[in-house]
């Protein structure tokens, strides 16, 4: 093992994908002779042929579109979504039948398929490239949303992802693309669509995902100076959401806190606070809160760092959970 | 710098003939605006006839059945089968025929039996019949959408070296439609054996055609693309069957894709739920029944003693029958079990949708209790 980055751990899950079966296909905008503007498909035209990753039109709904196609014909094609607000022209594909074309057949046709989606804030893009987009797949029934936090992670789930008999819009959180950690190949992690437990706490449950693990585990850091030991979950898939670990580790610290850089209204965190309380109501020592984006459009990028929870924003959070009995200010 | 195509292709092979492709002229004799089309046999026109009987009759009997309630909906084709009895007689088994709603008798021609046609239209499901097994696309309600499906399967066919082909239906008025355009441009580039035909009946829902466009014709919109196109009397089935027949063959010994506009007229409205008296006068019906398609074929094959009175009288028998047996099966309620909702939305259901089909059954029990 050594140590690679997020965008190489993707890399090395083409790759193992590609050379492990030969009906994955990569294609999308400048996947091929480029490697992507994210250098996630580097070398893959070159190592494979053009017959396997390739470069299509600059058509976003032409590319699932295609992709559902070639589906139907007995490929696995894995596409990629050059930026999260490029991918709308393709909204229509996804929910009207990738998401679908299953259940309108009643099982006799099926997309095994993977949507890639660089998604989210944290690299200093221009307008329409950083998007969180998540709630828009979740909220479609059919689809499965996996997010990856860190590069091991990147590496299973997206080859589990590209194994899925079901379509998989796969968010990888650019701001991670970079990180860098020792990665294994074995494909020994936990079943895609569960939750895990980044780091054990007793005191409160921070539930977060994809381009904010690494802050919520940094906010577990900070607040042992606060005198609180912080639990960090992972949710890794977006839908299904893995309520029974959520809801194991809520119930027992008593307190939770969701994180999530999208927009707060509507959001994924209103989901997952929901369930909390349905599930860990006479648990809770405080109502469930949540730190999230603000309900503004995306801002440039001198002021995203108003934009995305940071660590004294959670750590504020905590801070109203109720330590001693205090009531708690409403508002984020 | 970069480069223009131009040297790839000869853009005038691209380009339509400048008047439609026409075998037969309204009164039934000859037009002579065949360009280098070949006429189908006449055993093939004999048999397009007899379908275009049974198709008219179906759709007649499913019109009826929705004045009755027992369709949701229905969008009549009538007027338009020259091109959908021909759009099934030009593909193989093998081949790949992508519907949109209004494409029933297509999908009659095809083979499908009734009562999955209407599943969709009866709101038992959302597509009766087994895709995979009659290699017809599920019918497709958001317009254009299936045109990028039927490219990407037509490359995957191409890839996995099966000799089959595409045929994806398309209305005018997806014409307008991004997915149109992205499908064109996507089975130039990648060369795919797909077939795009473009039912021009003039009107999507209420909007004319010329508040849908500019282009001197729907078929001129393949050259951008560099898809060599077509355009047809589609109320002619001679010249329906002739140019589908040679683009899909081209297209099945890689002569790539192909865009064919015909030329038709729904002498319905847009559904049932639809008045076309609001958007289009009883003068202009008139004029294109003057046109129809079965009458123009039925006196072609006449004139080549190729169709006997004992010939139609055995068709309309037929074409009864098939109504009757379309009235037993839409007459019959299917038993529809609400706990299959969750079947098929992923291949297993997940933990949340278990959760909700126990309730739904606790539900349907507490009913029934």
């Amino acid at each position: 093992m050594s140590p690679i980055t997020m965008a190489r751990a993707l890399n090395a899950a083409l790759r193992d994908a590609l050379k492990d079966d030969e009906k994955v296909l990569v294609f999308g905008e400048d996947v091929g002779t480029l490697g992507g503007v994210f250098r996630v498909t580097d070398g893959l035209t070159a190592d494979f042929g053009e017959d396997r990753c390739f470069d299509t039109p600059l058509a976003e709904s032409g590319i699932v579109g295609f992709a559902v196609g070639m589906a139907m014909g007995g490929f696995r094609p894995v596409v990629e979504m050059q930026f999260d607000a490029f991918a709308y022209p393709a909204f229509e594909q996804i929910t009207s039948h990738v998401a679908k074309l299953r259940n309108r057949t009643r099982g006799a046709l099926s997309l095994p398929m993977v949507i890639r989606v660089p998604y989210a804030g944290g690299i200093g893009g221009v307008e329409h490239h950083c998007d969180s987009s998540e709630i828009y797949y979740t909220h479609t029934p059919g689809l499965r949303v996996l997010t990856p936090g860190t590069a091991q992670d990147a590496y299973d789930l997206l080859r589990d992802a590209i194994d899925s008999p079901d379509p998989v819009v796969f968010l990888e959180p650019k701001n991670r693309y970079w990180s860098t950690e020792d990665v294994s190949f074995a494909r020994k992690g936990a079943p895609a669509d569960r939750a895990v437990i980044r780091r054990p706490g007793r005191d409160v449950t921070l539930v977060a995902y994809g381009p904010m693990l690494g802050t919520a585990l940094e906010t577990a850091e900070a607040a042992t100076a606060e005198g609180w030991d912080v639990e960090v979950v992972d949710l890794r898939s977006l839908a299904p959401f893995d309520e029974e670990t959520v809801a194991e580790s809520v119930c027992r610290t008593g307190r939770a806190v969701v994180v999530h850089e999208a927009a707060g209204f509507g959001g994924y965190g209103a989901e997952v606070v929901a369930r909390l309380t349905e599930r860990c109501f006479h648990h809770l020592h405080a109502p469930v809160l949540r730190v999230t984006g603000l309900d503004i459009p995306y801002p440039p990028p001198k002021l995203e760092q108003y934009q995305r929870p940071d660590v004294d924003r959670i750590l504020d959070t905590i801070a109203r959970l109720q330590w001693q009995d205090q009531p708690v200010v409403s508002g984020a | 710098m970069t480069t223009p195509n131009s040297g790839r292709v000869d853009p005038a092979a691209l380009l339509p003939s400048a008047t439609p492709i026409r075998f037969v002229a309204e009164d039934g004799t000859p037009a002579e605006q065949s360009g280098d089309y070949a006429e189908p046999a006449l055993e093939t026109l004999r048999e397009a006839y007899r379908l275009m009987v049974l198709g008219r009759r179906f759709d007649a009997q499913a019109t009826a059945l929705t004045k009755q309630g027992r369709l949701a909906v229905y969008p009549s084709s009538t007027g338009q089968e020259a091109c959908q009895i021909a759009a099934a007689l030009a593909l193989n088994p093998a081949d790949w025929l992508f519907p949109t709603y209004r494409d029933s008798m297509a999908l009659i021609a095809r083979g499908i039996a009734p009562g999955e046609v209407l599943t969709l239209l009866r709101g038992d499901g959302h597509c009766g019949y087994q895709p995979d097994q009659v290699r017809t696309a599920p019918q497709c309600t958001p317009l254009a959408t299936q045109a990028l499906h039927a490219t990407g399967l037509a490359h995957a066919l191409h890839r996995r070296g099966e000799h089959a082909v595409t045929l994806a239906l398309i209305g005018d008025g997806a014409t307008s439609e991004g997915d149109f355009h992205e499908a064109l441009n996507f089975a130039g580039v990648f060369g795919a054996p797909v077939v795009f035909l473009v039912q021009n009946n003039g009107y999507a829902i209420s909007v004319p055609l010329d508040k849908q466009t500019a282009a001197p014709s729907l078929a001129y919109k393949g050259i951008g693309y560099g898809v060599r196109a077509e355009q047809v009397d589609g109320n002619d089935a001679v010249a329906m069957l002739s140019v589908l027949s040679a683009a899909v063959e081209r297209a099945r010994t890689d002569g790539g894709p192909m865009l064919i506009e015909a030329h038709t007229y729904r002498m319905d409205a847009h559904t049932n739920a639809d008045d076309a008296t609001r958007y289009r006068d009883a003068a202009e019906v008139e004029r294109w029944r003057a046109a129809d398609p079965m009458r123009r074929l039925e006196t072609h094959l006449r004139n080549r003693n190729a169709l006997s009175d004992k010939d139609i009288e055995s068709f309309a028998d037929e074409a009864e029958e098939f109504a009757a047996t379309v009235r037993g099966v839409m007459n019959t309620e299917p038993q529809l079990d609400p706990l299959t909702l969750f079947d098929h939305v992923y291949a297993e259901p997940t933990r949340d949708l278990l959760t909700q089909r126990a309730r739904l059954a606790a539900e349907l029990d507490a009913v029934e209790a």
